[in-house]
């Protein structure tokens, strides 16, 4: 791979975010699989997100991971965000209840609000 | 998302409201100065403004909606504007505080800075925490990654960014609270051709994992951090000390050196600049000393994990025997917004000795266990009742241990101390590298200061005989406290020892082994001579000075008891005092675990 220069990282920079803005998917399903979320079942639910992704068909949901959000004596945790929407972060998961929220949230676009801690983002800096 | 009638060239619109009443609020002031930005920024070409007509919601005016993302902005003021086009059309992110937030509604999912876990917190280190995949760099890159690394590289000399860091005022995140700049300093001004940069990883207080969600979370922050201080040194080579029980973070910041390396942003010439550096993982096997600088050093060049005495300070001899700078993961993660922003945004939070932020790992008897990062001087009641929402089960505050088995306990009367460097170190504790394990009633003093004990004592290297022999005293003295055979005068012995041991160990872990000890005796003497003088356990700890006997005055008479009890020991029926049958006991503690009112002795 060829080495970067500063002008390469600003069009990285750009050029993702440009991803995420022209829309390139729709809806964004990010598991936080730190070691927390991962004890906790985290990748029995990133299975179950992949399954329900497989069966729907859909073409415009990205599944992503991220790390520990925090709040460890609620994993397995994943955050849901509809393009335009603020995030939705659902906690205490199992199978079932990932069913549900993909079910009704990323493919119906509605949040599931039984599940659902908060909306929005945290504050950064 | 209604971008059908949006024409195409433009890759976004900006409906701003020319209603009468947006008018009014001054909003073709803010298309003014939206244009002007825009042109300024280069944007021109690609944000489209369109003045609308009256958007109907002329109490928040002016407001503007944004496509094609289908954003609401309201009360927008001209001075607002270059913030908000920074974020939203550089940055891709919609700027929170323009947002409407609809009335509260009944069933509404709360908002995230309106539930007390969250709203009291402040991201820096965790900047990118859950808003980032920790396996594509690219991510990392899309939030600022990098760029705080290529301006130390290009604009910045060493003498600038070792200023810029001593300014910002961070101080080692990892514990002892050393100004990181002027560490960075000593070690700039000896001379040298080799020199080493190092991580700290090696995490080992019970209770704490800040540092491994760090590495596991945004390992590239970690990495840029390291990139930034090796400039500030001239060190072309570093290492990351990380025990092997965290598989994870050793995996992550493993790929996460490979993909900077592939892209030029560590290894030879990094970013075409001409500067060097490599980074190598070093696996620890967990020995607690290893987080000890010197030891730590040792266990990278193959030698027992053991510490020297100091000086000479490894700013001078470290790694080597070469010139060499140990920061924490944190303080690493904490430096390129530093750079990035500059020194004075650092030190805009915090308290007039200690800056920024602190990241806290909670556990114990609260309702939210978890990882939090709050502005250092917040009061510890903020962070045990709002933030970690209050002790579990109805329960009373009692204490909270904070810096592991090197700090101490701060009593429930001290609640409202502030959290930074000076105030924690005031009540005899320390700020540490941010474990906070909080206790109920139902914790016994002495057991909790023998169960640290029993960590250091198992811990200690043995190099030198105070922490070897005596830790090894002050738990034999804690044990035969707790097993009801403590002597009159072992107070004394106990306070005596522990200033001797903490005067004349040779490293930070004899040093603070005591203090578990020393804040415990302090805040809860009662609870030791009670132990002592009347062979009572008042926490119900300490099983053999546990009778099994109900109180008969206390008792309410409720069963909870007798349906805690596996052994059929405990006789109890509706309306009468439970009763104990010695023969049957087999003195689990179910029966005192499960009585709300304390009524077995």
């Amino acid at each position: 791979m060829a080495k970067l220069t500063i002008a390469d990282l600003k069009k990285i920079k750009e050029e993702y975010h440009q991803g995420l803005r022209e829309g390139g998917f729709r809806a964004k399903v990010t598991v936080h699989m730190g070691t927390c979320g991962i004890a906790a079942g985290a990748r029995g639910i990133m299975n179950t997100v992949m399954e329900e992704l497989a069966k729907s068909n859909l073409k415009d949901v990205a599944i992503t991971t991220s790390g520990c959000a925090g709040l460890c004596s609620q994993e397995p945790m994943a955050t849901i965000e509809l393009s335009g929407e603020p995030p939705v972060k659902y906690i205490s998961l199992t199978a079932d209840k990932m069913r549900r929220i993909f079910t009704e949230h990323v493919v119906g676009g509605k949040p599931v609000k039984e599940y659902a801690l908060v909306v929005g983002h945290e504050t950064t800096y | 998302m209604g971008n059908n009638n949006v024409e195409t060239t433009y890759r976004s619109n900006i409906m701003i409201c020319a209603g009468t009443g947006c008018v009014a609020n001054g909003s073709l002031k803010v298309k003014d100065a939206l244009e002007t930005e825009l042109i300024k920024r280069n944007l021109q070409n690609e944000i489209k403004i369109v003045l609308t007509g009256c958007n109907g919601f002329c109490a928040k005016g002016p407001v503007m909606v944004v496509y094609p993302e289908d954003i609401f902005y309201q009360m927008v003021k001209p001075e607002d504007v270059p913030h908000l086009v920074e974020e939203h059309f550089i940055k891709g992110r919609p700027v929170q505080k323009f947002l409407y937030t609809p009335p509260a509604q009944k069933d509404a999912i709360p908002v995230m800075n309106e539930i007390p876990f969250f709203k009291h917190q402040v991201l820096r280190a965790l900047r990118n925490r859950s808003l980032i995949d920790a396996e594509k760099i690219e991510e990392y890159i899309a939030r600022d990654g990098y760029m705080a690394a290529a301006k130390a590289l290009t604009e910045m000399t060493p003498e600038q960014i070792v200023s810029e860091v001593k300014k910002s005022g961070l101080r080692g995140r990892g514990g002892a609270g050393f100004l990181t700049g002027l560490k960075w300093e000593l070690c700039a001004r000896v001379p040298g051709e080799i020199k080493y940069i190092l991580c700290n990883g090696d995490e080992g207080d019970p209770g704490a994992f800040m540092d491994r969600s760090v590495m596991e979370a945004d390992p590239h922050s970690v990495l840029e951090g390291m990139i930034i201080a090796a400039k500030a040194i001239n060190a072309h080579y570093g290492y990351i000390y990380v025990r092997a029980e965290y598989p994870l973070a050793v995996h992550r910041l493993q790929l996460a050196i490979e993909q900077a390396k592939e892209r030029g942003l560590l290894g030879q010439d990094i970013l075409g600049t001409g500067f060097d550096l490599d980074i190598e993982i070093y696996q620890g096997a967990g020995a607690f000393v290893c987080g000890e600088e010197t030891a730590l050093m040792a266990s990278i060049e193959g030698k027992r994990g053991m510490p020297r005495a100091k000086p000479p300070f490894p700013a001078v001899k470290g790694l080597w025997q070469r010139p060499s700078v140990l920061n924490n993961v944190e303080t690493f993660a904490n430096v390129p917004p530093i750079i990035l922003h500059g020194a004075d945004w650092f030190a805009s939070l915090g308290t007039e000795k200690s800056k920024g932020t602190k990241v806290f790992a909670l556990s114990g008897a609260l309702n939210n266990i978890g990882l939090v990062e709050v502005p250092m001087g917040i009061p510890l009641k903020t962070i045990i009742f709002d933030i970690g929402g209050g002790i579990k089960n109805n329960r009373k505050f009692k204490a909270v241990q904070m810096g592991g088995p090197s700090g101490g306990c701060i009593p429930h009367t001290l609640i409202d101390t502030p959290v930074d460097y000076e105030n924690i170190n005031k009540t005899g504790a320390i700020m540490g590298s941010g474990g906070m394990v909080v206790m109920d009633e139902t914790t016994c003093m002495p057991a909790m200061a023998k169960f640290f004990l029993e960590f250091t004592e198992d811990e200690s290297c043995g190099k030198c005989v105070p922490c070897r022999i005596g830790n090894k005293t002050l738990l034999s003295i804690l044990t035969r406290i707790t097993n009801g055979e403590g002597r009159e005068g072992d107070l004394e012995l106990l306070l005596n020892l522990s200033q001797q041991i903490k005067d004349t160990s040779l490293c930070g872990l004899g040093q603070t082994s005591p203090n578990p000890v020393l804040t415990t005796i302090k805040y809860f003497r009662d609870e030791y001579e009670a132990h002592i003088k009347e062979h009572r356990c008042p926490a119900r700890v300490c099983t053999p000075l546990v009778k099994f006997v109900v109180d008969k005055d206390k008792c309410k008479k409720c069963g909870q008891c007798f349906r805690a009890c596996p052994t059929g020991a405990l006789k109890w029926e509706k309306g009468q005092v439970a009763y104990i049958d010695p023969e049957k006991c087999t003195k689990c503690k179910s029966c005192i675990k499960a009585c709300r009112f304390w009524s077995i002795d």
